[in-house]
């Protein structure tokens, strides 16, 4: 079962990635979407069964790995409740977003391609969750990096999709780079790679120490940190976080699986999967707490200010996955998981909304073009309702809540109950994170769907009604380097909310230009009917067993569940419980102000806190610290070693030297046997001179 | 005499010498046919040789031995090790004559003769069980391949060539004096009965240095490394193909041949030596390589510092380390070769190396791009592909050895990512606007018979290498067996805390 689960996928891949313009666009999207339904309908049994206890972790070895010495690595897929939920939330949203892309790539010429990438992505990804040891772990993290950077890129003609894919692919080998130091640690000291021989010797390694580039350090803190690193690149926590928000170039629907939904979520599910050994080290899940905290709040912070929609969904992904790693941190790890569960189901659901709505716009992403588009595509807004309410959390303790209310709100508790410093950081990032992720979502939900219609002003509308006279839709790739184009203004600083500095903006901001956006066809549809039934529903029905009383028994010790942790997250006072409740309301409150009732406000705030403002826009200048303390320097010493190091000193003192060394020697002593007598004599004279010196010196 | 009843070892030598010769007599067409059929039998004897191997029988198999003058012999035989560099070797041969089919036009008898005697002088090299034996193949072999750089390359043939040769000579004359010093104390030329003498530890670090000037100039190791991107930009593919493919592994073929199992003492006393050199290469080749606008520079550069795994592996002193660097030198002779092939497969159409003159040929090359970027992955070492076993031990080896070395061999899989996809960004992306790169035609059956087995073994290598490490796990052991006394341990050595605790720590110590 588990075997064709996983397999089925790459089967998929196979047959339309070789298949490719032989087989056609149909056949590929049958062959692929059918094989995710397949292992999306073998994924579900195999959770209901961990969820009602009748089932056991059990491993299935496929075919043995790597051999040497005291390593054996088998090719194995693993299944116990951990990678149940992780099989439910990959399988599921995967073959959602491969039906949902039948229509998204409609007009696309490389079809069978996109369907390949993903069905590749997805393999990998269940390759990730079903590992039984740290190196399959690794072959499926490197997978889905592979996927990821193909998908990215998947428009490859376009230079900032190149650069995307590049970008992403390295920063995960940074992560990577501390990933394998881990997997070598761990294996150094526990004379293995299984996961779960190692997290059965892991507490017997408590204070033990290590030598470690020269000095001595705890060796459980050590080992957790690198691995750490390594989940830190692959879910963009802050420092590697700056591939994420440039992977959406790449396709939308894409960024609902691989950059919200499931790949990005690894690193959470990595730090679960360990989280006996990371349990060994308090340092270790403080620093992971921090990491997490900080996340939360500068994705917050700069997904605020952002006016692609695209980017505004990426970096609440960055913020609620910093939300997942503070939660592990303070120890909550089935809350993190839950967290990780919910956000599958109302982040994706997100994206693929928002895709419909570029669907709809003509593929504009910039939300200072939209503007009352509810009336024009109301299933779209109604998913996207759904989509907020989970992330923002609203619900009634004790009646009902949509799923973020459960899940965000309990690892919000879990700081707060864990009482140590950092648990009380986090808690406060946390609220405020809170406050943020409100404010943001609510004002896209505004920019995108209320007001009145601006899109006048967008290259891609007047692309596609000046088209329309002419010869129907355009393609892909063209629409998208015009999109570029345009769409870099505000990345460099220039523009800036339309209200405030932009005066193109401001006559034109009104109109349709006689543009109707029109609602994306049935088969985008269905992915977004289903996924809003769970982000309504999956906190409700599935909190008792994550989180609730049931968590125990639900997780069988695939992860470690805190009992101490889950009973003082009851005790907690009731207005550290209700507050993320009253900032929830209070980030709507302003949102609904600032982007609904008084638009002079944004403007007027851009006026009075530019420096900020600009400094979020910037992202924090991430970029380009990291371009002037990375890229450039690693190309100029490149360069100088070449050019100095190769050509000019190994070269010139090396062969050449020897070869010019050669050639002197031969012209000196052509000139010495000239013929002429005297020139003989004179050298015999100096010989006797020297002769006799060395003579008389003794 | 062996398992298969004749001296395969002697014909495996003698069936590319002969069709050598007859290619001399022949005209164009008839030489490529007859080094196509003497390859592929080759291939086939090989694959004989593979088959009837007994993995875990003797440690010396295939044995042959004819005493000619003196203590030296026409002696040949294999291991593991060997066996795995022949079948190698053999594989990339058939390959490198369907590349130079139609890319050589000229004096196409001769080269196919080269072809086939670099081939000789190859499994000669790895079957050698005679020191001077091992020596005159070893040497022979640059005869041939600087003839092919020198009269078949490119624009700048002649100054390749001559440094290729000078770099390799210089190396190999300390190595000749050190051979004469073993024989003259060991009283044999037998390189099995070498293998397990104990040579006086004073002696052995001179031994080892004349030894290593030789090896890492053949591997090449920094700072000795200049010779190869030039004798690769200027080789023919077919060049590029066996020279990043096989010759390169002679000098780590050396290293486990001799340097370990024969100086062990001086080897341990110098592995700082190689780590720190090996080091240095590392950081320094990529990101040189990540500079280059010449697509063939960037993967000899790109070459050298996979070579650095080699080194960095086989000096760990343990099994993961030794493995890994043999698993490397496997999987990147296939891939690298495969690369360089990529890299024939559109020179070939513009007569140019110049990674900027191309872009966008995902587009018109969909085949073409799809293998680029097999190989591209697997020399990024990606999981599943055939590079990622070897470095992966290996670079888990280091950190065993040393977690510093370690730390800084790791950072190799972050350059070299970036030089890779970097490269392939600039051929395979982008628009598709230039004329001459748009008119392409994507992969022509003969191609694709090159690149697609290259490919299977490719994959096969990365999700099974079982199959390949086997026939070698033995002989590692015989060369641990003589480092083990003289190497101290790594510096990761774990320390228990005071508290009693149940003993976990079974893997920390080799």
């Amino acid at each position: 079962m588990i075997v064709l689960l996983v397999f089925l996928p790459l089967l998929a891949a196979i047959v339309a990635g070789l298949g490719n313009r032989t087989i056609g666009n149909v056949a590929a999207k049958v062959v692929t979407t059918g094989c995710l339904f397949a292992s999306c309908a073998l994924a579900w049994p195999i959770f209901l069964g961990f969820l009602s206890g009748s089932d056991s972790a059990h491993v299935v070895k496929v075919l043995s790995f790597i051999t040497s010495g005291d390593l054996h690595v088998d090719w194995a897929l693993r299944v116990d409740t951990l990678t149940a939920v992780m099989l439910v939330v990959v399988t599921s949203v995967s073959s959602l977003v491969h039906l949902y892309s039948w229509g998204y790539m409609s007009e696309d010429p490389s079809q069978p391609r996109f369907f390949a990438y993903l069905s590749l992505f997805t393999f990998a990804m269940l390759m990730l969750v079903t590992s039984d040891n740290l190196i399959q772990m690794f072959f499926g993290w490197e997978g889905v990096g592979l996927a990821s950077y193909l998908l990215i890129g998947f428009w490859y003609e376009k230079p900032s999709a190149q650069a995307a894919a590049i970008k992403a692919f390295v920063v995960n080998r940074v992560g990577d780079f501390g990933f394998s130091l881990g997997i070598f640690g761990t294996f150094l000291v526990f004379g293995t790679v299984s996961i779960p021989a190692i997290l059965a010797a892991a507490p017997g390694m408590a204070g033990a120490s290590i030598g470690f580039l020269g000095g001595r350090v705890d060796l459980m803190t050590l080992l957790c940190l690198l691995l750490f690193v390594g989940a830190m690149g692959k879910s963009a926590q802050l420092g590697l976080h700056v591939w994420l928000p440039d992977a959406m170039e790449g396709p939308t629907p894409v960024s609902a699986l691989i950059h919200a939904a499931t790949m990005v979520t690894a690193g959470v599910f990595m730090v679960c999967r360990l989280s006996p050994m990371f349990e060994v080290s308090p340092t270790a899940l403080t620093v992971v707490t921090y990491v997490g905290a900080a996340t939360a709040l500068f994705a917050a912070t700069v997904g605020t200010v952002q006016t692609d929609i695209k980017r505004v969904i990426a970096y609440s992904t960055c913020s609620q996955l910093g939300y997942m790693f503070f939660a592990a941190g303070v120890g909550a790890y089935n809350t993190a998981m839950f967290h990780l569960f919910t956000h599958a189901f109302f982040k994706a659901l997100l994206f693929l909304g928002a895709g419909s709505v570029i669907h709809a716009m003509h593929h504009e992403q910039d939300m200072r073009f939209y503007g009352g588009l509810w009336k024009k595509i109301p299933l779209t807004f109604f998913a996207m309702m759904a989509g907020t309410l989970a992330i923002t959390g609203v619900g009634i303790e004790e009646v009902f809540g949509f799923a973020g209310f459960y899940s965000k709100d309990a690892i919000i508790e879990a700081a707060y109950a864990r009482g140590t410093t950092a648990g009380g950081i986090a808690y406060f990032v946390g609220i405020s994170a809170a406050l943020l992720t409100s404010f943001y979502s609510w004002r896209l939900i505004y920019l995108t769907f209320f007001g009145t219609p601006r899109w006048a002003a967008s290259e891609h509308i007047q692309h596609a009604v000046h088209d329309a006279h002419g010869h129907g839709h355009d393609d892909h790739g063209h629409a998208h380097d015009a999109h570029h184009d345009h769409h870099d203004a505000p990345d460099e600083g220039a523009g800036a909310e339309p209200h405030a500095h932009d005066p193109g903006a401001e006559h034109v901001t009104h109109g349709t230009a006689g543009y109707h956006p029109h609602e994306s066809p049935i088969v985008m549809l269905i992915p977004l009917v289903v996924l809003s039934v769970g982000a309504i529903l999956a906190g409700a029905v599935f909190a008792p067993a994550f989180i609730g009383e049931g968590a125990t028994a639900f997780w069988q010790g695939s992860l470690h569940v805190n009992e101490h942790l889950m009973h003082a997250m009851h005790g907690i006072p009731e207005l550290a419980k209700l507050m993320p409740s009253i900032v929830m309301l209070l980030g709507l409150a302003i949102a609904t102000w600032a982007y609904l009732l008084d638009r002079s406000i944004p403007g007027r705030f851009v006026a009075s806190f530019g420096g900020l403002y600009q400094f979020l826009l910037n992202k924090w200048y991430f970029d380009e610290l990291y371009d002037i303390l990375f890229v450039k320097p690693a190309f100029a010493l490149g360069r100088f070693l070449w050019k100095r190091g190769d050509q000019q000193t190994i070269d010139r003192f090396g062969p050449n030297g020897a070869a010019a060394l050669v050639q002197m020697t031969s012209v000196a002593s052509r000139k010495l046997q000239s013929g002429y007598v005297y020139t003989y004599a004179l050298v015999m004279l100096i010989g006797l001179a020297a002769a006799a010196t060395w003579a008389m010196a003794i | 005499m062996n398992q298969l009843g004749f001296p395969i070892l002697t014909i495996l030598l003698a069936v590319p010498t002969f069709a050598a010769i007859a290619c001399l007599f022949a005209d164009a067409k008839a030489a490529r046919w007859i080094a196509l059929g003497a390859t592929l039998v080759d291939f086939a004897l090989g694959i004989l040789l593979w088959v009837s191997y007994q993995v875990g029988g003797p440690q010396w198999q295939f044995v042959e031995h004819i005493g000619l003058f003196g203590s030296f012999g026409w002696s040949l035989g294999i291991d593991g090790i060997a066996l795995m560099l022949i079948a190698l070797s053999v594989f990339l041969m058939p390959i490198c004559v369907l590349a130079s089919w139609q890319a050589i036009e000229k004096r196409v008898p001769e080269y196919m003769a080269a072809l086939l005697l670099t081939e000789v002088f190859m499994l000669g090299v790895f079957m050698a069980q005679d020191l001077y034996l091992f020596y005159i193949f070893f040497e022979a072999g640059l005869i041939p391949m600087y003839l092919i750089i020198g009269i078949w390359g490119g624009a700048d043939r002649i100054y390749a060539s001559y440094k290729f040769f000078l770099y390799t000579l210089l190396g190999s004359i300390l190595m000749l004096i050190a051979m004469l010093w073993m024989v003259n104390f060991a009283h044999t030329t037998s390189i099995p009965v070498l293998m397990n003498t104990d040579f006086p530890p004073h002696v052995q670090t001179w031994l080892f240095l004349a030894f290593f000037a030789s090896f890492a100039v053949k591997m090449p190791m920094w700072p000795v490394h200049t010779w190869l991107p030039d004798a690769h930009v200027q080789a023919p593919t077919a060049g590029s193909v066996i020279l990043a493919g096989v010759l390169l592994k002679m000098g780590g073929y050396g290293f486990i041949r001799f340097s370990l199992p024969m100086f062990p003492e001086a080897s341990a006393q110098l592995f700082w030596l190689v780590m720190t050199l090996s080091s240095i290469g590392i950081v320094y080749t990529s990101l040189v390589a990540l500079v280059q606008s010449d697509m063939k520079k960037l993967i000899a550069y790109s070459s050298v510092a996979h070579m650095a795994f080699v080194t960095f592996g086989l000096f760990a002193f343990n099994r993961q380390g030794l493995e890994g660097a043999l698993m490397v030198m496997l999987g990147h002779g296939i891939v690298s070769g495969a690369l360089f092939l990529c890299v024939g497969v559109v020179y070939d159409r513009l007569h140019t190396r110049e990674i900027s003159r191309y872009g966008g040929v995902s587009t018109n090359m969909p085949r073409y791009a799809m293998l680029f970027l097999l190989f591209t992955m697997a020399s990024v070492g990606l999981p599943g592909l055939s590079n990622f076993p070897g470095e992966f031990l290996a670079m888990m080896g280091t950190y065993r050895a040393s977690s510093i070395a370690g730390v800084i061999a790791v950072t190799g899989i972050i350059t070299g990512a970036a030089y890779m996809l970097y490269l392939y960004r600039r051929v395979a992306y982008g628009p598709l606007d230039k004329p001459d790169v748009a008119a392409m035609k994507d992969l022509s059956p003969r191609e694709l018979l090159l690149l697609v087995p290259l490919a299977l073994v490719t994959i096969w290598m990365g999700v099974y290498p079982e199959s390949f490490m086997a026939p070698m796990r033995k002989d590692v052991g015989v060369v641990l067996a003589r480092t083990d006394r003289a190497w101290k341990g790594g510096d990761a050595k774990v320390a228990l805390n005071a508290h009693p605790t149940p003993a976990h720590a079974e893997g920390a110590h080799e």
